[in-house]
């Protein structure tokens, strides 16, 4: 390999997470990163993380996605926005950290028993059920699988809110389930295809692939 | 005036008394909430983090529903603003994804032209009916109680929003005006650790403690949130330790709102707290009846 050029996985990841890019709304600015490390000094959980969100982008421009998608980072974000509204390059670092976390997610990188991704398909689930979220099924669900204990520490807890009268106890449907499911239906099958079509890509280390890709996706709009 | 109204899963569950007192509050400022018929869940941030297609189409469908009866859809929770706001801004900006959400839309026969707005009751509140206009309406002094609003994250970010997205004011405008103290305390925007209580506790637990402990040292007596998942953070960690010293209430703004307006402590289900109101708050509450 000549320096500069990417492995193959590296590449199709580079490639997935550049169309990901394309579907956030100012996301290209990316390239604008100046690593000053605003992001890292307004996240609340930055100093639990293993990597920075400011080192995010620089993994990402020296072409090293792999370490991105294996940190415990893009666990951490808690979708606050706090980088988001102070980056002084308009960088979107919340909605770059969900497409990572989509990766990561899409592409198995990480082990299925992960809490947060047992709660997304916990979460999944009851809204495929009913439309809405039922926070008692969702919470016990989760815990049922990941940690049955925490489940029995709660109950005092779930007492006092149901003699607050604040647990709701049968969850409701909607009305037009079988509607929704349709949407979601299609809507699955439409990101799967993104999702495979994304890995499509001959891509190099730096910025220059990501101009040339938004401006191709900016045509074809 | 009318406003469309999405609950938002939540306000059906532990958030009830959000769902009380602000109907209640609309209904004292003269105004008419709305609910949406047949509303699902807008995603929140679980949905954004496996499949954002669907996530979007999930907003998307709210949308399209409030875009029949009229162009204005009011949401409490944080996580639904947010997320609808999002969807608003993803379908304007960028044609491809619009294309993809109409599609799965049409599945259930409907489509969404981009028509509404959407509005937290924050911002109808201040922006619309104004501070000085819910002071006169008002039914009853805030006086002698001092508050630590809580703004959180997702309402003043990741904007454009109604407020300053590191220093709003408008909380303590509105509460100023009705004769409480604001605390000056600088955590009103850091985040109260959101899911992370659920999947990272040890993580989660630390922030929302560092929320708490910021509020009651500087002297607040409740704190006054705008988010669900802000609210049960923030109380149930107090609730789950034994007697924790300089345990403080946390309520929904709507709560403290309608007190003011007259409502009863009851009506605003603050007897539901699950740590003690403290002197001032119980005396403003009533008995429970």
């Amino acid at each position: 390999m000549k320096p500069g050029e990417l492995s193959r996985g590296e590449s199709e990841l580079r490639a997935a997470f550049l169309a990901e890019v394309e579907r956030i709304p100012g996301g290209d600015r990316l390239r604008r990163c100046i690593q000053c490390g605003t992001c890292s000094g307004s996240c609340p959980v930055s100093r639990e993380m293993d990597v920075q969100p400011r080192q995010l982008v620089g993994y990402f421009r020296a072409g090293d996605l792999e370490t991105i998608l294996r940190s415990r980072t893009i666990w951490l974000c808690v979708s606050c926005y706090a980088c988001t509204t102070r980056c002084p390059a308009g960088i979107k670092v919340t909605d770059l950290i969900y497409a990572l976390k989509r990766m990561a997610l899409d592409r198995r990188v990480q082990a299925r028993d992960l809490p947060i991704y047992v709660l997304s398909e916990e979460f999944v689930r009851v809204v495929g059920r009913y439309g809405r979220n039922h926070e008692l099924r969702l919470l016990a669900r989760y815990l049922l699988r990941t940690d049955p204990w925490r489940l029995l520490a709660m109950v005092p807890l779930g007492w006092k809110l149901l003699l607050a009268r604040r647990l709701q106890w049968r969850a409701r449907r909607v009305e037009d389930l079988a509607g929704l499911r349709r949407i979601i239906a299609r809507a699955e099958r439409m990101e799967e295809i993104y999702v495979r079509e994304a890995t499509r890509f001959e891509g190099t280390v730096g910025y220059g692939a990501l101009s040339e890709r938004a401006v191709a996706a900016r045509g074809a709009a | 005036m009318i406003y469309g109204y999405y609950p938002g899963c939540s306000l059906e569950g532990a958030s009830r008394p959000y769902d009380r007192s602000l109907r209640f509050v609309m209904t004292a400022l003269g105004h008419e909430l709305k609910e949406l018929r047949d509303w699902n869940c807008c995603g929140a941030t679980m949905y954004m983090s496996v499949k954002e297609t669907v996530a979007l189409s999930l907003s998307a469908r709210n949308l399209a529903l409030a875009e029949r009866n009229g162009n204005t859809l009011v949401t409490p929770c944080s996580a639904c603003y947010t997320m609808l706001l999002k969807t608003q801004r993803c379908m304007k900006e960028l044609p491809g994804l619009r294309r993809q959400v109409d599609e799965a839309l049409a599945e259930a026969g409907l489509s969404y032209r981009l028509g509404v707005q959407v509005r937290h009751p924050l911002d109808v509140i201040v922006n619309d009916i104004g501070v000085e206009a819910v002071a006169r309406k008002a039914k009853r002094r805030l006086e002698g109680l001092r508050i630590a609003p809580y703004y959180g994250c997702q309402i003043v970010r990741p904007g454009p929003a109604f407020d300053d997205p590191d220093w709003p004011t408008s909380m303590d405008d509105l509460f100023g005006a009705l004769g409480a103290e604001c605390v000056y305390y600088p955590d009103r925007v850091r985040c109260c650790g959101g899911m992370l209580m659920t999947t990272d506790p040890k993580v989660g637990e630390e922030l929302t403690q560092n929320v708490l402990d910021c509020a009651i040292r500087n002297g607040a007596q409740v704190v006054a949130t705008t988010c669900p998942l802000c609210q049960m953070n923030l109380e149930t960690l107090q609730a789950r330790a034994h007697a924790r010293e300089g345990a403080i209430p946390v309520v929904f703004f709507t709560q403290l709102l309608g007190l003011a307006l007259g409502a009863s402590g009851t009506e605003m289900d603050l007897h539901h707290s699950l740590v003690p109101l403290g002197a001032r708050l119980e005396e403003l509450a009533g008995a429970p009846s």
